[in-house]
């Protein structure tokens, strides 16, 4: 079918190439089916399913309780901000009040999973231009995060931390020691990553001017997230609409105007720094007190539909659930961040040069479970 | 602007529209298929109204009707209102697409196909787009059946 | 200890006793493509090894430390299993061609390898066009490059055959020029005459300012010809898969994996000898004993290969138009300013001699 309509309006000089579902810089089995004019990009089409589970389908079949751990199978590198937003959307259809303990540790764990996201992202974003080095440097300061999530809940990747109801366990004795010392660790780290990489002048030239996404088509897009505030399009759920601990710390919404690539990656390590700041004014002050508000065990919400957005490493997340008052949701979506950032590739990578469409490619940071949900 | 100022600016453009703020933290309008694109443009040019980011386009199986709720938020006044559209023909369901006012809606009009078979007038590339072709049915539907991958308590 | 090192006669005058001449020389000419061979296939295995240490050195891993005395024998493993692999194919391929290429590469390698002076005697082929020689044939090799490109049918590998084309002849200008702005110092294009005139101080010296500029724009059109990061278009893996070898396995992706370390041996070897006076000792300190000759060449080569690793692990790459931007842009014009320089510098005297 694809070829049918790419091959319509082909002209003679152009030929198309699959890129993917098996290819380095598509970072999954995402395949994108290019028309090139010799190096020039006139035309990207995606081509998703390769890994679709239908989660929404298994969502209606499940319990409030099972459709948290069905989340961070989404997109695996914010899980514990997906499972948070399902428990979220739970726990405001059930009117529950979190105890701050909750609210707080939430917070937290949502950062560390935000600059550990963003820090793997870092290490692809150089290894799609080329600087192989770089994926090493990420990985390094993202395993500590991952011994910290493991130490706390078991997992290092797929969480689960979260239910509806609070946490699933108390955090470890060590928790807050070792976030301290990665805190630290990795502010004399962070700036590595701009000498490194940042200030290179091959990688500016490779990215500044590269993928420009206008204020404008980010919003008519549907663009969230970090891709968004490149543009200079204010989109920060965490500012405009806070849930669990953030109406309580302030940070800046990391804004760019220039809405290219090198706009998209200064937005991720200066998000990074933010994260590390929120992280440092929750750390000393958690509140003392339960992790859990008793639940039936048996969730059945009210009759209704619910919506709530939280703001994972990738953007927007909106979960959407219509109960009709059973145990098991009517219908569940879930808005994903991935796929609306999918959508405006074809829109910033048109004119460019293959080298152009990695770049780009890589400062949308997809990942291709979150989009296939 | 307030649920009540949007509610009573609405009903000036198109009457007798269906407003409900029961068991939702927004203002749901349902439309007819026929006054969709109308109001969705209006909702969008408006300066008072401006609702430039659609957030979220899902397909719903009201069972019989088949519908598309459209969550939309103004940038710049920060309202939320949800538009509700549904079509009670289940063999051929046809919408007007509303690519050409947000473009984001582009790929989700194309899951809405893909999952529940509405197909969307003067959208732009309107093929599946997770499953493949050969695909039978929609399987986001309430009266799908596939008695081997689903399974069912 | 004086050890003749005049390889080919050594051999030839050995075999003269148990045959006829004709014969004998023969003999030793495929005596010395032997042990080139050897030194060849030792060089690039060892070479892969280095830069699998380098990087890991720079990407705060340990690397390959477990075949043999610290890891020592991982990329003789690796051939092994590269020989018993299975050659695959596309079943379009033009077989010819495809099957071809790969020993186009190699052999253009190889055949550069000779000329190199590794002591004042090991010399297999002291052409007197030395350089003129090393640069023709080292365009050979991308004519192996874009014909595995072209016949493997595969658009990843024809654009990374088209990538290498434009490269390869848009830096191969630099690199001419560049040698050819230390050829107005020599006087000569013969290997061992360049190696002679630097007794009086190492090129980079004696041609001071001018020299250094030529020898970096040297450098970064080597690393442009051997296809290596920052210049790697060919391969590009985040954009092009593999690039031009996508559709080769076994051996003959080898060949073209060894061909690429070799050829960046040899962009250092040509830079030792052009600039950094070859088997030349520092102020002449091992001068009485010569064999110590290959020790600083290689020595000297070393650390120039360390240098192109070096880049070849911090930069990020290129996009195909910058890449071009930078060659006929700046580089060319730079190259063109610098030999006339160059020839001033050397018409007025004013080259700093010992």
């Amino acid at each position: 079918m694809e070829t049918t309509v790419v091959k319509s309006n082909f002209k003679s000089e152009e030929y198309f190439i699959n890129m993917g579902p098996q290819h380095p810089a598509t970072h999954g089995v995402l395949r994108l089916l290019l028309t090139i004019d010799g190096e020039i990009i006139k035309r990207v089409e995606p081509d998703l399913g390769y890994i679709h589970r239908s989660i929404e389908k298994m969502c209606e079949r499940d319990s409030y309780q099972q459709i948290v751990h069905l989340t961070d199978r989404m997109d695996y590198l914010s899980s514990h901000i997906n499972n948070e937003a399902v428990c979220l959307t739970v726990e405001n259809a059930l009117q529950l009040e979190m105890p701050e303990r909750v609210k707080v540790i939430r917070t937290i764990l949502s950062e560390l999973t935000r600059i550990a996201s963003h820090t793997l992202w870092w290490g692809v974003m150089g290894m799609d231009v080329g600087a192989l080095t770089t994926y090493f440097y990420g990985f390094r300061d993202r395993e500590l995060i991952n011994d910290i999530f493991e130490e706390t809940c078991g997992a290092r990747l797929t969480m689960n931390y979260n239910i509806p109801g609070g946490l699933m366990f108390d955090i470890h004795p060590n928790f807050v020691k070792r976030t301290k010392d990665f805190i630290t660790h990795f502010k004399t780290k962070l700036p590595e990553y701009d000498t490194l990489l940042t200030g290179n002048v091959i990688f500016q030239k490779r990215t500044k001017g590269v993928g420009i996404l206008t204020k404008e088509d980010a919003i008519s897009f549907g663009a969230s997230g970090p891709v968004g505030r490149a543009s200079g399009y204010s989109c920060d759920v965490r500012k405009h609409h806070p849930y669990s601990a953030y109406d309580r710390v302030t940070f800046n919404e990391a804004l760019k105007t220039e809405g290219d690539t090198f706009a998209r990656y200064q937005v991720r390590i200066q998000e990074m720094w933010e994260s590390i700041s929120i992280i440092e004014q929750l750390i000393d002050n958690i509140p003392e007190g339960d992790v859990q508000v008793a639940t039936n065990a048996v969730i059945k919400l009210p009759k209704g539909e619910y919506y709530q957005k939280v703001e994972t490493a990738r953007g927007e997340l909106g979960v959407y659930v219509i109960s009709t008052g059973t145990k098991n949701p009517y219908r569940v979506k879930f808005r994903s961040p991935g796929f609306s950032n999918l959508s405006l590739l074809n829109h910033i990578a048109v004119g460019g040069k293959i080298g152009d469409l990695v770049a780009s490619m890589a400062t949308l940071d997809l990942v291709i479970p979150d989009i296939d949900r | 602007m307030t649920n009540e100022a949007l509610q009573n600016l609405i009903n000036t453009w198109i009457p007798d529209l269906e407003f409900s703020e029961e068991g939702s933290q927004f203002l749901n309008v349902t439309v007819t298929p026929e006054n969709l694109h109308q109001l969705m443009i209006e909702l969008k040019k408006n300066k008072e109204t401006s609702f430039d980011l659609l957030f979220c386009l899902s397909g719903v199986d009201w069972q019989p009707e088949l519908g598309v709720v459209y969550h939309l938020e103004s940038t710049t006044h920060r309202h939320i209102i949800v538009v509700k559209v549904k079509t009670a023909d289940r063999e051929n369901p046809a919408l007007d697409s509303v690519c050409d006012i947000w473009r984001t809606a582009e790929f989700h009009e194309r899951e809405v196909f893909d999952f529940f078979g509405i197909k969307f007038n003067n959208h732009p590339n309107l093929k599946r787009l997770f499953l493949t072709d050969e695909w039978e049915g929609f399987p986001l539907r309430k009266d799908y059946e596939d008695e081997i991958n689903m399974v069912i308590k | 200890m004086n050890i003749s090192l005049n390889i080919t006669e050594t051999i030839q005058e050995w075999l003269i006793g148990m045959m006829p001449e004709g014969a004998a020389s023969i003999v030793a000419m495929v005596a010395v493509a032997l042990i080139y061979l050897i030194i060849f296939a030792v060089a690039g295995l060892y070479l892969v090894l280095l830069e699998r240490r380098v990087a890991a050195w720079f990407q705060l891993r340990i690397g390959p430390n477990r075949v043999g005395p610290l890891g020592l024998l991982q990329t003789m493993a690796d051939a092994l299993k590269l020989v018993s692999k299975e050659l695959t194919g596309t079943i379009k391929a033009d077989k010819f061609l495809y099957n071809l290429a790969p020993y186009f590469v190699i052999v253009s390698s190889l055949m550069a390898l000779a000329v190199f002076p590794f002591t004042k005697e090991f010399q297999a082929f002291d052409i007197n066009i030395g350089i003129f020689f090393l640069i023709a044939i080292s365009s050979v090799g991308v004519i192996g490059i874009l014909l595995g490109g072209w016949s493997s049918n595969n658009k990843f590998a024809l654009i990374g055959a088209m990538r290498s084309g434009v490269q390869t002849i848009s830096y191969e200008l630099s690199v001419g020029l560049s040698l050819l702005t230390m050829v107005v110092i020599t006087g000569s294009l013969q290997l061992s005459e360049i190696v002679e005139v630097q007794k009086q101080g190492w090129l980079i010296l004696q041609g001071h300012v001018p020299a250094i500029i030529a020898f970096m724009v040297y450098m970064i059109a080597g690393t442009a010809e051997t296809n290596r990061a920052p210049f790697d278009m060919v391969e590009a893996e985040s954009e092009l898969g593999a690039g031009f070898h996508t559709e080769y396995s076994g051996m003959k992706f080898a060949y073209f994996f060894l061909a690429e370390f070799i050829n960046m041996f040899i962009i250092a070897a040509v830079a030792t000898t052009v600039f950094f006076g070859a088997w030349l000792s520092p102020f002449g300190i091992t001068e009485s004993i010569p064999w110590l000759g290959a020790f600083w060449f290689l020595g000297k080569t070393l650390v120039l290969v360390f240098l192109m690793m070096w880049f070849r692990w911090t930069f990020p790459r290129l996009r195909v138009d910058q890449l071009l931007t930078l060659e006929w842009k700046y580089l060319l014009p730079i190259n063109l300013v610098n030999l006339v320089i160059m020839a001033i510098i050397v018409w007025l005297n004013l080259t700093i001699k010992f």
